[in-house]
């Protein structure tokens, strides 16, 4: 299959953009494309649900909270270094997707988003409750657990990197999956799903592992976040909001697309950090935010990105 | 014990049929043009604040306000419904689950930026009225009374008015109530505006009951899901059953565990229900 033009000039920028903070040595700008990065890899594994195979994963975020509940754990008492632990964490908000999947794909259009949004508040519910956890005020890490990374400020550059490294591979995963024939039954599923049946692609079998794929990133990005923080707890790692972020950011950006995703998600980052130090508008973020958001499904529902490459048919090769 | 059991079953009554008040705004929308509206807590709290500015600033009192507030819902909701939803009625969910989503978080925005997340609460003291060794005060009671009024007039409207037959229409078929003559823009935008007005009318009860803020229509959106899922959709009736459910769980259920779990049941039960029956429990379909 045609392998296209975008990830020549998208890894590229994004290995710059990654490289900017360590040569300036800025931590303001660190920690921003820190941010940065993290929306991306949330937005670009979304996509993979929510654009190419066209489930709405409203209560996205429960994989993130899993992820990075697994990994604090396994970190906090067992002392697991942080790489392994985010493994574990990725890979155990990709088996609860898995397993979901299988209950809640049969679900269609809003019946599936309301059930992702029921499972999203059944386990910070769940959460809340289980002590062994910490129950409603979370965990919390002992500093000497960044010890073994060589200290408090090593540690937060160390997960700077493994963010890094996670973003790359995420949007390496998604463009791959939107080249290969999963992804074209993925889409498929999108466009019709009884169409897609009957013509042979096992849907049940593609959405379960589209949605294992769209879990694993945000389990792994769930995992350094809150290592990086150094305390979990339901309320953050399960937030409602945060899921309609990262949605945000795939309509923002450009559905089913993975520069889509990203734009939308860099986009977001400096949208959001605008709004909230502006001295007008910071007590009006959230309403601004819906404002924006309206106008987009209204008016440009195809994005950003989407609405170059209806506009250019050259470009149209390199952004995908 | 057995005063326990009858306390909580008259509070759990009580709190459920406002509970089903509250979903039969979300059933409506949901029902007639398949729209989850996500702005339907933003509208509750939208709905205690009403209630609440009422009775401080003109001294009606939320039980004479809840007209008002029902007029106000329905002409915020048909306004709402023409500006962000009639573009993408027919485009895919995701577009109307945003559209609603935005309303929501413009209301609360602004909400949060007027009103600050200061707890509120209306100032009303009516007595009590005490059942065994229960008692329940007098506006939790008003409360239960005027949901019932509210859904009896609903269902009125639904099936013996014109506009609630042409309503019922339109969620049949949209395309095939058109061609009967029936105006299916204006017919959307006044059931919509219906639901918005029921979800305000909600919050105005609710207010008299439990102190506010702005972000306190999200637990009763999320109830309102529940509800629907558990009477099924595009009936009156299944909302108040489904509240009078959830209503007495939740009543009964914190004598024997801790109340914290029960959001987890609650929500247990939406999944469960969704996965089994998708349709509703109680559904006739």
């Amino acid at each position: 299959m045609e392998k296209g033009k975008t990830l020549f000039w998208l890894i590229p920028g994004l290995i710059v953009l990654i490289l900017l903070p360590p040569l300036t040595g800025s931590v303001t700008m660190r920690e921003s494309v820190f941010l940065m990065l993290m929306y991306v890899s949330l937005a670009v594994s979304l996509n993979i649900i929510l654009g190419y195979t066209g489930y709405v994963s409203f209560g996205h975020i429960v994989f993130y909270g899993i992820g990075g509940y697994i990994a604090f754990y396994l970190m906090k008492f067992y002392n697991v270094h942080l790489i392994p632990a985010m493994v574990a964490g990725g890979i155990g908000a990709a088996i609860a997707a898995y397993a979901l999947g299988e209950a809640v794909l049969r679900l269609r259009g809003a019946f599936f988003a309301i059930a992702t949004i029921g499972v999203n508040e059944a386990v910070k519910a769940l959460v809340n409750n289980l002590d062994f956890i910490g129950g409603a005020e979370g965990l919390f890490f002992n500093f000497k657990i960044y010890k073994a990374y060589g200290g408090a400020a090593k540690a937060i550059w160390f997960s700077y990197y493994t963010m890094a490294g996670i973003t790359l591979i995420a949007i390496l995963v998604a463009y791959l999956i939107k080249k290969s024939k999963f992804g074209l039954g993925l889409m498929a599923i999108r466009e019709d799903e009884d169409a897609a049946l009957v013509l042979g692609v096992s849907t049940k079998h593609y959405k379960s592992l589209a949605y294992a794929i769209s879990a694993f990133f945000p389990g792994m990005v769930g995992a350094v976040f809150f290592f990086k923080a150094g305390n979990i707890e339901p309320h953050d790692a399960f937030h409602l909001i945060k899921s309609i972020e990262m949605i945000f950011m795939v309509m923002l950006g450009g559905y089913g697309n993975v520069t889509g995703a990203l734009t939308g998600a860099l986009v977001y980052e400096r949208l959001k950090g605008y709004l909230l130090v502006s001295p007008l508008f910071k007590d009006l973020h959230m309403a601004i935010s819906g404002a924006i958001l309206l106008l987009i499904v209204l008016f440009m529902p195809q994005g950003i990105v989407g609405f170059i490459r209806e506009r250019s048919k050259r470009l149209r090769e390199w952004l995908e | 014990m057995v005063s326990a059991w009858i306390g909580a079953i008259l509070s759990g009554i009580l709190l459920g049929l406002l509970y089903g008040l509250a979903a039969i705004g979300l059933n409506l929308i949901w029902g007639v043009m398949n729209v989850i509206n996500l702005s339907h807590g933003a509208f509750i709290a939208l709905g205690m604040f009403s209630s609440y500015f009422l009775a401080h600033y003109l001294h009606v009192s939320p039980f004479l306000g809840v007209v008002f507030v029902l007029g106000f819902g329905i002409v915020i909701g048909m306004i709402t419904y023409l500006v962000s939803l009639h573009k993408i009625i027919s485009a895919p969910e995701l577009s109307t689950l945003l559209a609603t989503y935005s309303v929501s978080l413009i209301i609360i925005g602004l909400g949060t930026f007027i009103f600050t997340t200061n707890p509120r609460a209306i100032d009303i003291h009516l007595g009590s009225v005490s059942v065994g060794e229960t008692v329940l005060p007098m506006t939790k009671i008003l409360t239960g009374l005027f949901s019932i009024v509210t859904t009896a007039w609903f269902y009125f409207f639904l099936y013996k008015t014109w506009s609630g037959k042409a309503i019922r229409s339109v969620s049949m078929n949209r395309d095939a109530a058109e061609l009967m003559g029936i105006n299916t823009t204006a017919t959307l935008a006044l059931a919509f505006g219906i639901g918005v007005g029921l979800a305000m009318t909600a919050g105005s009860l609710a207010a008299t009951i439990f102190p506010f803020t702005i972000l306190s229509g999200g637990g009763y959106e999320l109830k309102s899901f529940v509800i629907c899922v558990l009477g099924g959709l595009g009936s009156p009736i299944g909302a108040l059953v489904g509240g009078l459910v959830l209503g007495l769980i939740e009543n009964l259920v914190t004598l024997k565990i801790p109340t914290s779990y029960v959001p987890f049941l609650e929500f247990l039960i939406l999944v469960f229900i969704l996965i089994v029956k998708p349709t509703g429990l109680l559904a006739r379909r």
